[in-house]
């Protein structure tokens, strides 16, 4: 789960790491009384998940009332590549002398946690590491030894951060590591990490993305989970805990398993056609399952044919078969449905499937993946099946 | 032979009493697997099955002579429990469990690395691992195993997704093809058991003759296998990379599989395998389908 730039603020103060004052705003009264009550010049920073934000026009300073009045009429419901701003964020502005950079993310290849640090922050990290490979401290750290304070520091000297500047850096790194470990982070990130004339060292961004398997233990997490920018479709299909991503095509999928589902995807798009989403039903494909996931492909009205692709392994061909034939009784489809189904008792699957009644052009059973899903995506396209 | 497991492996279930304990931990021994024995604190002494019960890994293992263990427990106790089999002396750790924060991972692959460096661990988040006709710890359907014959051309498959390793073992046994071992690594972030573990092991294995691989989107982990394959790995090779359409930045289910930054993607690891030797494969039956070229060209 990725967090907005106001809540990944509000998760690293949680953990002690300096950031400007500030506070979410949905409307432009609420813009204005937090700039009041925080004191000017304010920063309005739209909220969206999507880099650019400032070329867009998303982030302005103001000085005075009239000024975030201005913005924040300007920025709310603004459109940054197609993500709708529904909420800003005000700060207090800060002065910068310096801007860095540092993150903490898990290195899967060498399965420990990795310290990416440089002097030269602001900008996209990914294009400072391709100019001049050398501005960047990379250092592995063991998950069960960690950070200590005198390690950061040494990081922040061998990433040539000035002096003044080591100490404050090395805390905020020990803090930031903190959050990234405790706070269960995919990725918590600094961009830029400042230095204020003043000389202290603060956060000026913040970019987090959280370890969805570990929300067992954050349950002050529901709040960003509140958040999260769904479609309609995804939103059905989280209410009915489904694995379920949107995509845009026309032929609506449902398989079993992660790698199986990602599979059906890619064979479509071989044959020529689109999937219209990811859905991974699991293990089990029972009545309940199978219903559930038929109303949410039906939901989506761009869906032209329905591919069901089933592995059965443990779970047997004949239980999915009836599982299928029930849901049908349920939902009333828009799209036929092209079934593929193997793997344990299948053919016995394929028996209850002929035997069920169902009208031919609504239910269509073929023996492999790549036949079933031409057939799928024939339909979608408008050809015969 | 056959890797990591064979017909002399002794399996304890961690979480036999549980739902998922019970069910895969009955249908492994039904299969012809030597299930020993259970671990569930508090329940020492009871039986499942005629099973016997036991209250800590240490306890089964020194009753039963366990020299594996398939963790079958919720994710908030898999670390623990992993940690304590490894304790106990167990060499082979397989681990079903799904939604085990990475945070854990990371530290019990490091505990395990620094304290417990002759144990395996298999997972988690994985299906197990089955060596037909001798050995299934997980939740694989074992009737969908081809089980290796004897003096023929037989194969090894390695895969990090589930169902794709199912239809893997599918496509191979509609081919008539044996399978020595077959072992599903997980789609995590941080397995303990990687593709080069395996590569590695099956081709020093006598009785693999190739080795068919399944891999995903996300990660780094076929890359690095196609490194050690050009400069470790003689024998024929085919494989099937799961992913070519998904979008960036969306976790396709498994909590590894994710084209993030422009990295992990399909194309740029079946490129790689390709440059390696591997005959990569469209889709998983043209894998399954090389896969039988190799075989007849061996044979």
């Amino acid at each position: 789960m990725d967090l907005f730039e106001y809540q990944g603020k509000q998760y690293f103060a949680s953990f002690g790491i300096p950031v400007s004052a500030g506070d979410v705003a949905h409307t432009v009264d609420e813009s204005i009384a937090i700039a009041e009550r925080i004191g000017y010049p304010v920063v309005v920073k739209a909220q969206v998940q999507v880099g650019g934000r400032g070329k867009a026009g998303g982030i302005k300073l103001a000085n005075n009332k009239d000024e975030v009045r201005t913005h924040a009429n300007n920025i709310i419901g603004m459109d940054i590549k197609d993500h709708k701003v529904k909420r800003v964020w005000i700060e207090r502005a800060s002065d910068i002398a310096e801007e860095y950079y540092a993150s903490f993310t898990l290195d899967r290849a060498a399965k420990q946690h990795l310290l990416m640090l440089s002097a030269q922050g602001g900008v996209d990290i990914e294009e400072v590491a391709a100019k001049d490979p050398t501005a960047i401290v990379k250092l592995h750290i063991n998950p069960i030894v960690g950070l200590s304070e005198s390690v950061a520091k040494k990081a922040a000297v061998d990433a040539r951060i000035p002096t003044k500047a080591q100490d404050g850096v090395a805390s905020i790194l020990v803090k930031l590591y903190g959050c990234f470990v405790k706070g269960d982070c995919d990725l918590a990130e600094i961009n830029p990490l400042i230095l204020k004339p003043t000389g202290e060292v603060h956060a000026l961004d913040a970019k987090v993305s959280l370890d969805g398997n570990a929300a067992f233990r954050h349950p002050e997490w529901e709040a960003f989970a509140a958040t999260q920018e769904l479609d309609d479709r995804e939103k059905l299909a989280r209410d009915k805990g489904l694995q379920y991503i949107g995509l845009d095509g026309s032929v609506g999928i449902i398989a079993n398993g992660a790698g199986l589902a990602m599979s059906t995807l890619d064979v479509v798009n071989q044959v020529g056609g689109k999937a219209a989403n990811f859905l991974d039903i699991g293990g089990g494909a029972n009545a309940e399952l199978m219903t559930a996931a038929l109303e949410v492909i039906n939901f989506d009205t761009k869906v032209r044919s329905i591919f069901i692709n089933i592995f059965g392994g443990i779970t047997r061909g004949d239980e999915v078969a009836k599982g299928i034939v029930e849901a049908m009784r349920r939902v009333s489809l828009r799209a036929p449905i092209v079934i593929r189904l193997d793997g344990t008792n299948a053919d016995e699957g394929r028996r209850i499937l002929a035997e069920a009644g169902i009208a031919a052009d609504k239910l269509i059973t073929k023996s492999t993946m790549l036949e079933a899903a031409r057939s799928a995506v024939a339909i979608a396209n408008g050809k015969a099946v | 032979m056959a890797i990591f497991v064979n017909e002399h492996t002794k399996v304890i279930v961690q979480g036999l009493t549980g739902g998922q304990g019970k069910f895969h931990g009955l249908r492994n021994r039904a299969y012809g697997t030597k299930v020993v024995g259970g671990v569930t604190p508090g329940k020492g002494g009871q039986d499942v099955e005629g099973i016997p019960v036991f209250n800590s890994v240490a306890d089964a293992v020194a009753a039963t002579g366990a020299d594996a263990s398939f963790v079958a427990v919720p994710p908030k106790a898999a670390p623990a429990a992993i940690l304590e089999a490894a304790a106990a002396g167990v060499r082979f750790i397989v681990c079903i469990t799904e939604g085990v924060p990475a945070q854990d991972e990371a530290r019990v692959y490091a505990t395990l690395k620094r304290d417990y460096p002759n144990t395996r661990l298999l997972g988690p988040n994985c299906p197990g691992i089955i060596s037909p006709g001798k050995c299934n710890i997980g939740i694989t359907a074992g009737e969908i195993a081809q089980p290796p014959t004897k003096g023929g051309k037989n194969v090894g498959i390695v895969s990090r997704s589930g169902t794709l390793t199912y239809q893997a073992l599918f496509e191979l046994k509609q081919q008539g093809i044996g399978v020595t071992t077959c072992v599903g690594i997980g789609g995590d972030p941080v397995p303990g058991t990687s593709f080069v573990d395996c590569l590695a092991e099956f081709q020093n294995d006598p009785e693999t003759s190739a080795i068919l691989m399944i891999g995903e989107i996300g990660g780094s982990a076929e890359e690095e296998a196609a490194e050690f394959i050009k400069a470790n790995v003689t024998k024929p090779m085919s494989a099937y990379i799961a992913g070519v359409t998904a979008p960036a930045g969306k976790k396709m289910g498994h909590a590894g599989a994710i084209v993030s930054g422009g990295k992990g993607t399909a194309q740029g690891k079946m490129d790689a395998l390709r440059a390696a030797g591997v005959k990569v494969g469209a889709n998983p039956t043209e894998a399954g389908e090389l896969m039988a070229q190799i075989i007849k060209s061996l044979s």
